[in-house]
């Protein structure tokens, strides 16, 4: 199909849980495939493995610097696309692999890893380890829509998407995070919704306020992405009931 | 009367007619009828509410205590708890006035509680939160979709517990644990014994004890919950109630036929809608005001604002 946009996935260092959210998207991911979405290439759902020109990248896993090929790889992935996105934790902020020494085989070299955005230019953030799959088709719908819909679902699509890449900006993607951007700057409510995201339970509510385990947390940035006061889009938040029976029309 | 409302499908003044509920409700029982409908009907299949200590006592596998302690639980500590029956629904009713931390159940409200279909009642900035989980799911899988009914709570501003404690305790001069219910109302702060005495205490006394964090909360009426409810607006023992999206619509429609609710039309009542109006605009044209004073709070330095 002519107007479909072109996908690709560069696979760094991540554990493929990435890739299993995306494919969690079951019926859904079929049907991104059939109407919106040509693979170009991807390890493990696609025969093409290398980098190619295309419309979307979503790069999962962090950059190893000690490994010449991901490095490469990386960069290439950003020259031929037209929009990268950072997908899950490691990609966006390092997440479990801020915390490698090396010494590992059978590759002991590989000891220092980056998330993408110090060596390129990201232009969407997908924080959450694993992500989900929710939040990959919705990112995918909008990205359809910003590249081929019409003047009004292109600016939906960017008011959706604007949160999403400045995420990563001066953000540690700890949960200290809560701490620093929302608490300290007198913001928090109590909701809880921080302590819902964390994957691993690092963060609980004591009198109405988040308690962080900080030994816990692995940096995936979850918390701080999904709490409401961390950013807040009234425009697009406003419109939930629209823009979600939007993106679940465009699945069928 | 425009956006300080929010968008709404309707608005009338409503009481449950289940004069069993409203004993134990905060005002027409809305909130409380609702959800008891919703988990009769099969809307829902459980609700996450606030409940107490005592409910938590009685219904351990309801509720996740993360305190090692169990006894340090103090009296009108709000605790997030998951009903699916009317009885475990009625024992956690009535407003608490103290933050209690919903959203946190609300993923695992799918996962060891096995609900899909989730009734939530909240604050406003919890609505936000809940509407932001379903159109950015970054930490939030498989919840979205699992959200049933979503009841929104008029809220000025919430307290901390601490907050609560010392307006109860020293303005009030009454132990916590002796207090059968409290309540805002005819612009003063309401305590009511367990033994008939009632304390009352100007609103201006309660404002130190907010907490910092709703002084940028721009909603009122809980915009973005499917209904949202309050007190403000309808007479004694009666709520105001907004019916907003199509979920809250057909819910409401169903309750209606099903005659749980009686109705009069929000022109007929005083105080009325000027009132929800009025005070609604009150909270966003002060807490505007605070966000565009932390743009200049240090020097040259601005206080993070939250809305992009």
């Amino acid at each position: 199909m002519a107007d479909k946009i072109s996908l690709g996935y560069t696979h760094l260092s991540g554990c493929t849980g990435c890739t299993v959210a995306l494919a969690d998207n079951y019926a859904g991911l079929l049907t991104l495939l059939d109407k919106y979405v040509d693979l170009k290439y991807m390890p493990t759902l696609a025969d093409a493995r290398h980098v190619q020109k295309v419309d979307v990248s979503f790069v999962e896993g962090s950059v190893c610097i000690n490994d010449k090929l991901a490095v490469e790889e990386l960069k290439e992935t950003r020259e031929k696309s037209t929009i990268v996105v950072a997908l899950g934790g490691c990609a966006c902020y390092g997440n479990i692999t801020r915390f490698s020494r090396g010494g590992q085989q059978n590759q002991p070299g590989h000891e220092a890893f980056l998330p993408i955005g110090d060596l390129i230019k990201v232009d969407v953030y997908i924080p959450g380890c694993a992500p989900t799959p929710q939040m990959i088709r919705n990112v995918a719908v909008m990205a359809y829509l910003l590249l081929k819909g019409t003047k009004e679902q292109k600016d939906l699509a960017t008011a959706f998407l604007k949160p999403l890449m400045t995420m990563a900006q001066g953000c540690e993607a700890c949960s200290c995070d809560i701490m620093t951007t929302v608490i300290n700057q007198g913001l928090c409510m109590g909701c809880g919704t921080c302590a819902a995201s964390c994957p691993v339970n690092a963060i609980t509510m004591e009198y109405g306020k988040p308690q962080l385990e900080r030994d816990l947390c692995i940096k995936c940035g979850a918390c701080v992405a999904q709490c409401p006061r961390s950013w807040f889009s009234f425009d697009v938040v406003e419109n939930y009931e629209a823009i979600n029976e939007a993106i679940m029309a465009a699945l069928q | 009367m425009g956006a300080e409302l929010g968008k709404y499908k309707s608005v009338v003044s409503a009481r449950s007619t289940d004069k069993e509920l409203l004993k134990y409700a905060q005002d027409g029982g809305i909130v409380s009828q609702l959800f008891a409908f919703a988990l009769d009907e099969g809307i829902i299949d459980g609700a996450i509410v606030a409940a107490s200590k005592e409910f938590a006592a009685k219904n351990p596998s309801k509720v996740i205590i993360d305190s090692t302690n169990f006894d340090m639980i103090e009296p009108w500590r709000p605790i997030p708890a998951i009903v699916s029956t009317k009885a475990e629904l009625l024992a956690a009713a009535g407003t608490k006035y103290n933050i209690c931390p919903n959203v946190a159940l609300l993923k695992e409200a799918t996962r060891s509680f096995g609900l899909d279909k989730i009734g939530i009642v909240g604050t406003p900035c919890q609505m936000q939160a809940v509407r932001k989980a379903q159109l950015y799911p970054i930490g939030m899988r498989d919840v979205g979709a699992s959200i049933a009914l979503a009841v929104g709570i008029f809220c000025m501003e919430n307290f901390p517990y601490q907050g609560i404690l010392q307006l109860v305790e020293d303005h009030a001069a009454m132990k916590l644990e002796s207090v059968k219910k409290m309540e805002i109302g005819k612009g003063k702060f309401w305590v009511y014994g367990k033994r008939g005495q009632v304390v009352q205490l100007p609103l201006k006394a309660t404002h130190k004890y907010e907490q910092p964090g709703c002084h940028v909360c721009l909603d009122y009426v809980s915009n973005l919950g499917d209904i949202s409810t309050g007190s403000v607006g309808s007479p004694d023992g009666w709520s105001t109630v907004f019916v907003r999206s199509k979920i809250g619509d057909s819910v409401w429609a169903k309750a209606m036929a099903a005659g749980v609710f009686e109705t009069q039309p929000m022109e007929k009542v005083k105080p009325g809608l000027e009132l929800v109006s009025k005070l609604a605009n009150e909270k966003i044209t002060k807490n505007r005001a605070t966000l565009e004073a932390r743009k200049t709070f240090g020097v040259g330095k601005a206080l993070r604002n939250p809305y992009i």
